[in-house]
């Protein structure tokens, strides 16, 4: 019986610049079905999170209710976590980011969580642009109560049960460009060396970074005639570009043909760098990103890989102009602004 | 990389590190398991089909399967194999009804043994199953050949030695013992079919050319024959001061054993740096546990005598230097000579072989360093009729070594009785299980203990320094002996890779705790080995990579640090990942009443 994961690990590993080990960013053994695709986004994270050195403690993961929103259980144990009520993960997200700005924020979701019952509460999240990753583990049906059709799955895809879905599915992605979301991205959970760097990206962006990850729910949706299953989606792929992510202080190495890369920097100066981009695609105009989008949907390829970017937007801290330091950690000296402060207040007024 | 080719039965054998390793290839956890299951009669009786001295080999086996061990990979220490083997051996009901019969009516071939050691007790133990007459000859009263003259007791204890020489010699064998042969050429006129030659490696070395050597020949004995007049009762003393030239395990018994005799300054010293000398490290903690001290860098330059008495002996100082290709020279410090007293010195610096007795006009050849020219697999020499084995064949090894030449002799001499090829050599059995039972079950124990290797319990030194027979090493109990089981990886456990049933999604990539798996672009293995989820630095260990999956890319899995925890399979939604057990097992001669042919543990 092994539902305890050895603690043995492999000694030629090395460690990261802070000196934590990758099985430091992992989690508990994971009780989702085998093969699900939501245990390679989950190792995908965990490689992204100590890859860019991000001290476990710094970082606070967020999720819903369903399968998707199980996997924080599975990766990065030393970090914060809130596990909350189902598709109200971006309020929670709201008030966390609000009352302390000093910590990564990482949403998981999944497509129920967010585009049945938690859709009212993720395109305010969007529309607030607040500074964090929001991850939907996408399986086009739920998982979690044996495998109903959900909100994103395709019109014709067929479930276990044998029906095909006639209901039109919500297209995440777009959505999300519709609504200004700063960061936006598809992925595939089979597909790590692309959804690594994506994450890694993610989580440097700041403001909304919002990744739709295609994950295939291998008990009730892997069947033939799903357009969620893993030969379909590989079969179906279609990239926008290959994506390196390119820490600051490192140097760019590699350079394509003009007109094949694109360097997308983020505020942190470390660059996003694109090649073998579709040729009608600027990731920068979210006109040009809309239209690649729909050019691949009418072709019925599932465009995967940075959508649209804009690193330069103003989060809701921004906006609100919000104090840097924790709320936690403000004293009376900063709260309480003084005599001399009421009075001139009061001076207005008379 | 081209696709691993499992169907060779070599591949998965090489990820059975500690069966690989040894030389008779003993399916180690399989026997492992047996112990962790009570089951120790059985345990034994895998040993002693491979093996044929468990009990003995238990306590005194070289143990090269040990380093190979891939615990001692991912942790500290090895798991204790070899005391294992003892608690199998120790805790063993009663084995003679798994025994093999012994065929009233003989197939009408003779075989002569010469020598009664560990070789030709195996060729016996193997043959005498299948018909043959069997006639072993040896000088000595008891059988044993240099387990009982060269092991002491303290670490090998007489009853134990018995026992296992017993249950052959019962086999109907002739022995003919108190029996020196001193002329082959007589063995051979004899009507013998076939001849085994077992005498071992029995000459000491000596240090004749070393001044003052030959001026007190009372007190300077040579270790190996020194030990053999202990064990048969001629010696039973030794004087208060001793020196123990040498830094093998010779040299580890004689030093311990002359504590026993009345040693009190017994002091080892060896020309070499401490960590060249050839001793097993067990055996050298053993001896320093004992107040022994070893002093190395020393080769000796004199024995001083005076009056024809011994006084002494005097040491040169050296240090080791080592040229670009790692060759050692000891070369002087200049540093002053070093005067050490002495009543008695033991040389214990390797042994030869040694065949007066074999006329050269016989058709025998013999090669390099006296040694019979000799067909390495058969073990056959340049007379068809006559086979080499243990030490005798190719210098001297270890007992183990000795049972794994006395199996293949015995299929060598089976074939030429026969009238077969003698290089048509049997395949091996073996045989691939799947141990899958349930979502989380397994027919094994797939949990991985973190237990670091246990202590083994040694009798009180002030009692066991005073009686020459008392065995040191307690071995351990029944609940150490668990305990320790579990620390078995259960290597043999494969995890079988099935291709066309992988949906590649990643799902053993992320369960697997050591980064043993990775899905990638096939390459050239140097290149292949470097852009693993780890990296595969251990060249000795294989890459298993697959055919070509839908994708384009393979699996790869590095055989080094695996857990065989089974997390992959159990995570695999398609079974394309399965853990099987792999049995192997050396075909015997004849394959007499091999209980391996099916596995125990099912």
């Amino acid at each position: 019986m092994t539902y305890i994961k050895p603690k043995f690990r492999h000694p030629a590993l090395s460690k990261n610049v802070l000196g934590y080990e990758k099985q430091d960013y992992e989690g508990a053994i994971s009780t989702l079905c085998g093969g699900c695709g939501h245990d390679s986004i989950s190792g995908a994270i965990v490689q992204a999170c100590f890859e860019l050195n991000i001290e476990p403690h710094r970082l606070a993961k967020l999720s819903g209710i369903g399968c998707s929103s199980k996997t924080p259980t599975y990766f990065l144990s030393n970090s914060h976590g809130f596990n909350s009520v189902h598709g109200r993960m971006p309020s929670v997200a709201t008030g966390a980011i609000l009352a302390n700005r000093n910590l990564i924020y990482l949403g998981v979701s999944g497509d129920g969580d967010t585009a049945s019952i938690g859709m009212g509460q993720f395109v305010h999240a969007i529309r607030r642009n607040l500074n964090m990753t929001y991850i939907v583990m996408n399986n086009g049906c739920y998982g979690l109560t044996k495998g109903q059709d959900s909100a994103t799955t395709d019109i014709g895809s067929i479930s276990k049960s044998g029906a095909a879905n006639q209901l039109h599915p919500i297209d995440l992605v777009g959505m999300a460009i519709e609504l200004g979301a700063s960061f936006v991205a598809r992925s595939f959970s089979g597909d790590r060396t692309q959804l690594i760097p994506l994450i890694k990206a993610a989580l440097s962006h700041k403001g909304f970074a919002f990744i739709d990850v295609v994950s295939p729910c291998v008990t009730f949706n892997n069947n033939f005639g799903s357009t969620k299953s893993y030969d379909y989606v590989r079969a179906h792929v279609e990239a926008t570009a290959t994506v390196d992510y390119i820490p600051e202080k490192e140097e760019i190495t590699v350079e394509y043909g003009a007109g094949k890369t694109a360097n997308v920097e983020l505020h942190d100066g470390s660059v996003i760098q694109l090649h073998k981009l579709s040729p009608d695609w600027n990731p920068l105009d979210r006109r040009s990103a809309l239209r690649r989008l729909h050019n691949a949907q009418a072709k019925g390829e599932i465009l995967t890989g940075l959508v649209y970017v804009n690193p330069q937007g103003q989060d809701l801290h921004d906006h609100l102009k919000t104090t840097e330091k924790p709320l936690n950690a403000l004293r009376e000296k900063e709260l309480d602004p003084g005599q001399a402060a009421l009075e001139a207040i009061n001076a207005e007024h008379r | 990389m081209k696709a691993t080719d499992i169907s060779n039965p070599e591949y998965f054998h090489k990820v059975v590190d500690c069966q690989y390793a040894c030389p008779a290839h003993t399916p180690v956890p399989e026997y492992i398991r047996l112990i962790a299951a009570e089951r120790y009669t059985e345990a034994y009786m895998v040993n002693w089909e491979s093996n044929v001295f468990p009990g003995v080999l238990g306590r005194t086996c070289d143990r090269p399967c040990e380093p190979a061990c891939r615990r001692g990979r991912i942790e500290e220490e090895p798991v204790a194999i070899c005391r294992l083997k003892r608690v199998a051996a120790d805790n063993k009901g009663d084995v003679t009804s798994y025994f093999p019969d012994i065929p009233v009516v003989k197939n009408g071939k003779k075989i002569a043994l010469i020598g009664g050691g560990p070789a030709s007790l195996t060729v016996a133990r193997d043959l005498a199953p299948l018909g043959y007459e069997i006639h072993l000859y040896d000088d000595q009263a008891l059988g044993g050949g240099m387990m009982r003259s060269q092991i002491p007791a303290f670490r090998l204890p007489e009853s134990v030695l018995n026992e296992e020489v017993g249950y052959i010699l019962n086999m109907g064998i002739h022995t003919h013992f108190k029996t020196y042969v001193s002329s082959m050429r007589e063995i051979l006129e004899q009507d013998y079919d076939a001849i085994f030659v077992g005498t071992g490696a029995p000459k000491g070395g000596d240090l004749p050319k070393l001044p003052g050597r030959w001026d007190a020949p009372k007190n300077i004995h040579i270790g190996i024959e020194w030990l053999a007049n202990v064990a048969f009762e001629h010696i039973h003393s030794i004087g208060k001061k001793v020196i123990v030239l040498g830094g093998g395990n010779t040299a580890m018994d004689c030093c311990r054993t002359s504590r026993r005799l009345g040693g009190e300054q017994v002091t080892v010293v060896v020309r070499s740096p401490f960590k060249d000398m050839k001793a097993s490290p067990w055996e050298i903690e053993d001896a320093m546990r004992e107040d022994i001290p070893i002093l190395n860098n020393m080769p000796p330059k004199e024995f001083v005598v005076e009056n024809g008495q011994l006084k002494g002996v005097i040491f040169e100082k050296v240090e080791a230097v080592y040229d670009e290709n790692g060759r050692r020279s000891l070369v002087p410090t200049g540093e002053p000579d070093v005067f050490i007293e002495a009543d008695d010195v033991i040389i214990a610096i390797g042994q030869d072989n040694a065949f007066p007795w074999v006329e050269r006009d016989l058709g025998i050849e013999f090669g390099k360093w006296e040694l019979p020219v000799l067909d390495s697999v058969t073990f056959q020499s340049t007379l068809p009729k006559v086979f080499f084995g243990g030490d005798s064949a190719f210098g001297p090894k270890n007992v183990i070594t000795a049972v794994a030449h006395g199996h293949q002799a015995a299929i060598s001499i089976d074939l030429f009785c026969q009238g077969e090829s003698v290089h048509q050599r049997p395949a091996p059995f073996t045989n691939l299980v799947s141990q899958k039972m349930g979502i989380h079950e397994w027919a094994y124990d797939s949990y991985v203990t973190t237990d670091l290797r246990y202590k083994v319990p040694h009798a009180d030194k002030y009692i066991s320094l005073k009686d020459r027979k008392m065995e040191v090493e307690l071995g351990f109990n029944p609940d150490t002996g668990f305990k320790e089981a579990q620390r078995c990886l259960n290597c043999d456990v494969q995890t079988v890779f099935n291709t066309s049933r992988c949906i590649e999604c990643d799902a053993c990539v992320d369960i697997c705790p050591t980064s043993c798996i990775t899905f990638t672009n096939n390459g050239e293995e140097s290149e292949l080995r470097l852009r693993l989820s780890a990296p595969a630095l251990n060249l000795e260990q294989d890459l298993y990579v697959s055919d070509t999956l839908p994708t384009g890319r393979v699996m790869v899995k590095d055989e080094d640090v695996c857990l065989h925890c089974g997390l992959c399979a159990e995570r695999c939604p398609t079974a394309a990942w399965d853990m099987q057990q792999f049995l192997y097992s050396v075909t015997k001669a004849g394959n007499p009443c091999s209980i391996l042919q099916e596995p125990m543990t099912l």
